[in-house]
């Protein structure tokens, strides 16, 4: 299985990085020696394996619903690349696109 | 006597305890030796001679006011740039977190502080834990002590270095796929990676969440013991952080393997591994078993598969978790003006280095509708059938032994193609893969450059890892060699 650019392309806009098309062409390089090393996985029979996500046994935790400090609002904002009046700053989403 | 900076941890901890020295003289010591070496290792992307001085003297008051204190308290240690340390600059070896301040410190940033450890600096790593020899950084390549014109290994590649070089006695590491222990390798120290679940997460920037685990370095193997027992344990902030009794790792620290079995995989000597590390570390094997080990050779047929099913596992959990880095709350955001999709775009293409766009893309891609049973899940399935190898052959044999790295520390930009720098994990990818303990420590020099062997553990067993590799360490004694720098 082989990808080709526009494939490449639509990957990386699912993965909201915007590359060149010279970084496009690297990248189905890269992607095409991948995916043909995974091809040796193909031929292992998984029929009745049962996949792991975490090596331990994974159970939800639940803690009493107690009201403990949190991170101050001027804490969380002071890494923002844009603030204003407590809120983080983006570009205009609505009306313009 | 020696320079301070060379002692072992637990012996510079006597020396406080009995107060023949300060933690100031101790840190200020080490100070001196990275002011010395530090311009040809580049070990840290940040140290503060006065942040570490000012924590050392708060110690030394503590000891003098008679206070209980730990027992590593008043040691110099420094962190792997992905844990988050509040206040001082947290990068994860990132462009794209270039000017970030952890508003909070991890979890086991808080228990070392509250031990009374001095934090001297953070060290360098490839760019989120990517890669295997810290010449993904973002900032620069470590050199490795032992030899400049090489790698230290990856990704912990700083904080290996720098206990190496005697630019801090302990440090901190984050292990993936072998990124603790392949350093330590490759830079003749002891690493650790302790079992999945063992050490909270919190506060470590995630690569990929269900492999990942902070570990310690050290000197000798019972440094890291004492390291560890300050770093264990479950935390709420930690779902995956589990509740199994923490013993004390260093009462582990014994010289007696008599009738203990070892486990030979035959696996993890063949892929690549050069004749002198199968040689130096069936050399090792051989001395335990004059000490009253056994040792037989087995198998662990599905490990071959690890190198494959971690390439698409890590890759995914990595796209979903480096989804965070938008540009809009921490980190960089492009110059450029765009719309809010394009902004995210643009900031990421600009932040993010080649190796982590290269993860990120294969991971969307093993997660995108249509192919996630093809990739992901079968990928999940091959996790278990590796786990079910270890099981059984955990069975029989009480410890397993294997090279840690196929080879020694590589020339820097000598393995340029991304897929030759990835076997280099091949003999502790499976191990992360199967949750296990596993250490390197010291089995002899190749040329002038470490070799390392690799212990792995049934689940939540380092205290037999500890005992096996301690008593290899006091019959070898590897560990009192040291680079010249």
């Amino acid at each position: 299985m082989l990808l080709n650019r526009e494939e490449v392309r639509k990957v990386a806009l699912l993965a909201r990085l915007e590359l060149t098309d010279d970084e496009i062409d690297q990248q189905a390089v890269n992607l095409n020696g991948l995916l043909d090393k995974f091809e040796a996985l193909q031929e292992i029979d998984v029929s009745d394996v049962e996949p792991t996500s975490h090596s331990i046994p994974m159970v939800n935790i639940l803690r009493d619903d107690l009201l403990v400090q949190s991170l101050s609002r001027e804490s969380t904002l002071a890494n923002a690349p844009e603030s204003r009046d407590g809120c983080f700053i983006v570009p205009r989403i609505v009306g313009d696109v | 006597m020696s320079e301070l900076f060379q002692l072992s941890a637990v012996e510079a901890a006597q020396l406080l305890q009995a107060k023949k020295i300060s933690s100031v003289e101790l840190t200020g010591n080490v100070i001196n030796r990275i002011e010395d070496v530090e311009n040809r290792v580049q070990a840290f992307l940040i140290w503060d001679k006065e942040l570490a001085l000012s924590q050392a003297k708060v110690v030394d008051e503590h000891r003098m006011r008679g206070e209980d204190l730990s027992p590593l308290a008043g040691i110099p240690i420094a962190l792997k740039d992905n844990i988050c340390t509040q206040g001082i600059r947290t990068t994860a070896g990132s462009k794209i977190l270039y000017n970030f301040i952890p508003p909070y410190d991890a979890t086991v940033v808080n228990k070392l502080k509250q031990a009374g450890l001095v934090l001297i600096g953070k060290t360098n790593c490839d760019e989120f834990a990517m890669g295997s020899s810290t010449e993904n950084s973002g900032y620069h390549t470590t050199s490795n002590p032992w030899d400049l014109e090489r790698v230290p290994g990856g990704s912990s590649g700083g904080s290996a270095a720098a206990v190496a070089a005697g630019e801090s006695l302990l440090s901190l590491g984050s292990d993936t796929g072998g990124s603790i222990r392949q350093p330590a390798s490759l830079c003749g120290v002891v690493g650790m990676k302790p079992t999945y679940g063992r050490v909270s997460r919190y506060g470590l920037i995630a690569y990929a969440s269900s492999l990942d685990q902070i570990g310690p370095f050290g000197r000798t193997v019972r440094d890291c013991a004492a390291l560890l027992n300050l770093i264990s344990g479950h935390d709420g902030m930690d779902s995956t952080s589990t509740s199994v009794p923490v013993p004390d790792y260093t009462k582990a620290c014994e010289s007696d393997v008599k009738g203990l079995k070892i486990g030979v995989p035959r696996e993890f000597f063949a892929q690549g591994v050069s004749g002198d590390v199968d040689m130096l570390v069936r050399a090792a094997i051989e001395k335990l078993c004059e000490l009253g080990a056994e040792a037989e050779e087995c198998s662990l047929p599905f490990s071959e598969y690890a190198l494959a099913a971690y390439y698409i596992i890590a890759p995914a959990e990595a796209s979903s978790n480096l989804a965070r880095f938008d540009g809009v709350r921490y980190g960089l955001r492009t110059k450029e003006l765009a719309g809010h999709i394009s902004l995210t775009e643009k900031t990421r293409n600009e932040g993010f280095g080649d190796e982590v766009k290269q993860r990120i893309m294969i991971g969307t891609y093993a997660l995108s509708a249509g192919y996630y049973d093809a990739y992901y899940k079968r990928a999940q399935q091959i996790r278990t059938l590796i786990r079910r190898d270890f099981d059984r052959a955990f069975e029989k044999f009480d410890i397993l032994l294997t090279p840690t790295s196929p080879t020694t520390a590589f020339k820097i930009g000598e393995k340029s193609d991304p897929l030759a720098m990835k076997l280099a994990d091949v003999c502790t990818l499976p191990v992360n893969m199967a949750g296990l303990p596993a250490l390197s420590l010291p089995c002899g020099f190749v040329d002038g450059l470490p070799v390392g062997m690799q212990v792995v553990g049934k689940p939540f067993d380092e205290e037999t890892v500890f005992r096996v590799s301690h008593t290899y360490e006091q019959a070898s004694l590897w560990h009192t060699s040291r680079p010249l720098l």
